[in-house]
């Protein structure tokens, strides 16, 4: 079995970084890392392409300045190979342009399955796993909270606000997961080496024969008008603990009528 | 606000009949901008819910019929097309924020060719286009995006944004959508819906919120927050850290990823207050944080911010809070 999992490289959300207020994207400076929510996916499907008994793991994600950082960290976790789709033109580009250049990469390698995390940590939109799903043609199965296969089959429970549904879905399909579904694991030593040698194809939105107009800011058909900051929220008072921070907390809450 | 657009389309949500509050809230915004709202059904007791929804502002409710176990996002963004591409459809649509409203407005975006945007937290109208407002970096900054194509503007709204509020319209009527042959995308199946066993109230409905996170040192320490949420009638809830270490279930996450919620109280213990957290929980009215470090971010927003350690703090609240019975 074939699976392909999209990954995104993003700012360490620890050093979240800053819009630029003349291109109004986020500023991408710094070395980019593995967006955390993508191992869950890497490490799931590493689990699924193992209980099949053979087949790959590969990699798509998209960035405008050729940076591999992120990938290698996926690929030492042990995917095969990685499709980086680079390109200045990418530059501001939106969900739904998002969604139409890792489809073109994906349907390059014809998957059986294609997993990604429900959403990333620095853009979240949430949108991009359905319109991938939709631009291939793919069921999909969005917010999985566990992924089995049998017999070509995907059974998933998938997320609800009321618990959780049991889902069957015939393969090829699209899979998005939550954190948290599959411990990943630590590259190893050995995977880390290995990485440095896995293949990176390179590819331009040209290679994928999409137009440049369907991406970057032109393509998005929205633009941002005001940024501007929010009503600052006070902070109150300041308490250093000293064995009574309880008393305290039960005055608050007294004061409140919740007790 | 002048009630300037021709239509608005909602897509609405129910379990059991029950009309979800996210539709209500944005009910409560849609019929500030047009007088005719209609509200997009994926389901089949439509007639159910159309009191309800006429009672907040929807004049009709347009309803796909059983699905038959097929997923929500396909059967109805494929519906929505066909009714756009008959003539039929609304210049703005509108979802929440949630696990169906995503599949929906994703899938639609593609087959219109349109643009989403996204964790819209309050919107406006600027001519016929709508403006809406994101909160980024953990809510300190506003950013207002609108639409520059003539397409239908497809708005993803995050949860809390409004009040729901009855408008006392009478009930909706009730239409048809029809969803046409969906193929190959429309094969995924539910075979069985599990209802969680709740233990309390819902996260997003609490009155009184308790979340944990990596502060707590280890898996087995939110058993702390679980018994004094348990105490104060509140919802337990987490941190995006302990989630995805797998503590407790993606269910429980407060954040901009997760639920957003605005309770009466919310006790934040050994959470920082990473920015992704801050989205989800700073419209709370009240903020209670404990956090051993005096720096951390959360105790920037909190009304009363404790500098201390959970494990001796918690431990001495619940005893104090049990000593009450």
């Amino acid at each position: 079995m074939n699976v392909v999992v999209c990954v995104k490289q993003i700012p360490d959300p620890a050093d979240p970084g800053a819009l630029d207020p003349t291109t109004k994207t986020l500023k991408r400076d710094a070395k980019l890392i593995l967006d955390e929510s993508d191992s869950y996916g890497v490490e799931m499907a590493l689990q699924l392409v193992a209980a099949a008994g053979g087949g790959e793991v590969s990699l798509v994600s998209m960035a405008p300045n050729n940076e591999i950082s992120g990938l290698r960290t996926a690929l030492a976790m042990g995917a095969a190979g990685a499709i980086l789709v680079s390109d200045p033109a990418l530059q501001g580009t939106d969900a739904l342009g998002t969604a139409k250049v890792l489809a073109a990469a994906i349907a390059r390698k014809s998957p059986d399955l294609v997993l990604t995390a429900t959403e990333s940590s620095d853009g979240y939109t949430g949108t991009v796993p359905a319109q991938i799903a939709e631009l291939l043609g793919l069921p999909s199965v969005t917010f999985a909270k566990s992924v089995s296969i049998d017999g070509g089959v995907a059974h998933v429970r998938r997320q609800t606000e009321a618990g959780y549904d049991e889902v069957e879905c015939p393969l090829p399909a699209l899979i998005s997961v939550t954190a948290g579904v599959v411990e990943p694991r630590y590259p190893s030593f050995k995977g880390i080496m290995a990485a440095k040698n896995k293949p990176v194809e390179m590819v331009s939105v040209a290679d994928l024969g999409i137009d440049a107009s369907q991406v970057g800011w032109a393509g998005g058909g929205q633009d941002i008008i005001d940024i501007a900051a929010a009503p600052a929220r006070q902070a109150g008072e300041k308490f250093e603990d000293d064995g009574t921070a309880h008393e305290r907390i039960i005055a608050f809450l007294e004061q409140l009528k919740v007790l | 606000m002048a009630k300037s657009l021709s239509k608005v389309w909602v897509f609405g949500e129910a379990t059991d009949a029950k009309v979800a509050t996210i539709t209500l809230e944005i009910l409560a915004k849609a019929r500030e901008l047009s007088d005719n709202v209609e509200v997009i059904y994926g389901g089949a007791d439509a007639e159910a819910i159309a009191k309800t929804l006429g009672d907040h502002g929807a004049s009709r409710v347009l309803a796909t019929g059983d699905l038959g176990g097929g997923l929500q996002g396909v059967a109805v963004a494929a519906a929505l097309a066909a009714a756009i591409a008959a003539g039929d459809g609304a210049p703005v649509l509108l979802f929440g924020t949630t696990y169906d409203g995503r599949d929906v407005a994703g899938r639609l975006s593609v087959k219109i060719d349109a643009p989403v945007i996204t964790n819209v937290a309050d919107l406006d109208l600027l001519g016929d286009k709508v403006v809406g407002t994101e909160p980024v970096f953990g809510g300190s900054i506003n950013v207002k995006t609108t639409f520059t194509t003539d397409k239908p503007q497809i708005v993803l709204i995050r949860p809390k944004s409004f009040a729901a509020e009855p408008s006392g319209g009478a009930p909706a009527s009730v239409g048809s959508l029809a969803v046409p042959e969906l193929g190959a995308a429309g094969a995924a199946v539910v075979k069985t819906r599990f209802v969680e066993e709740a233990t309390g109230p819902k996260l997003d409905e609490a009155a009184v919120v308790v979340s944990g996170g990596r502060g707590l040192g280890e898996s087995a320490n939110y058993a702390l927050i679980e018994t004094l949420a348990k105490l104060l009638k509140a919802a337990p809830g987490a941190s995006r850290a302990i989630v995805d270490a797998g503590w407790v279930p993606y269910s429980y996450q407060v954040g901009q990823t997760g639920k957003v919620v605005k309770p009466l109280v919310y006790i934040a213990a050994g959470i920082s207050g990473a920015t992704q957290h801050l989205v989800g929980m700073k419209g709370s009215k009240n903020i209670i944080a404990i956090n051993k470090d005096a720096e951390a971010p959360i105790l920037g927003v909190a009304d009363l911010g404790i500098v201390g350690d959970v494990h001796k703090v918690l431990p001495k609240l619940i005893e104090a809070l049990q000593a009450r019975g």
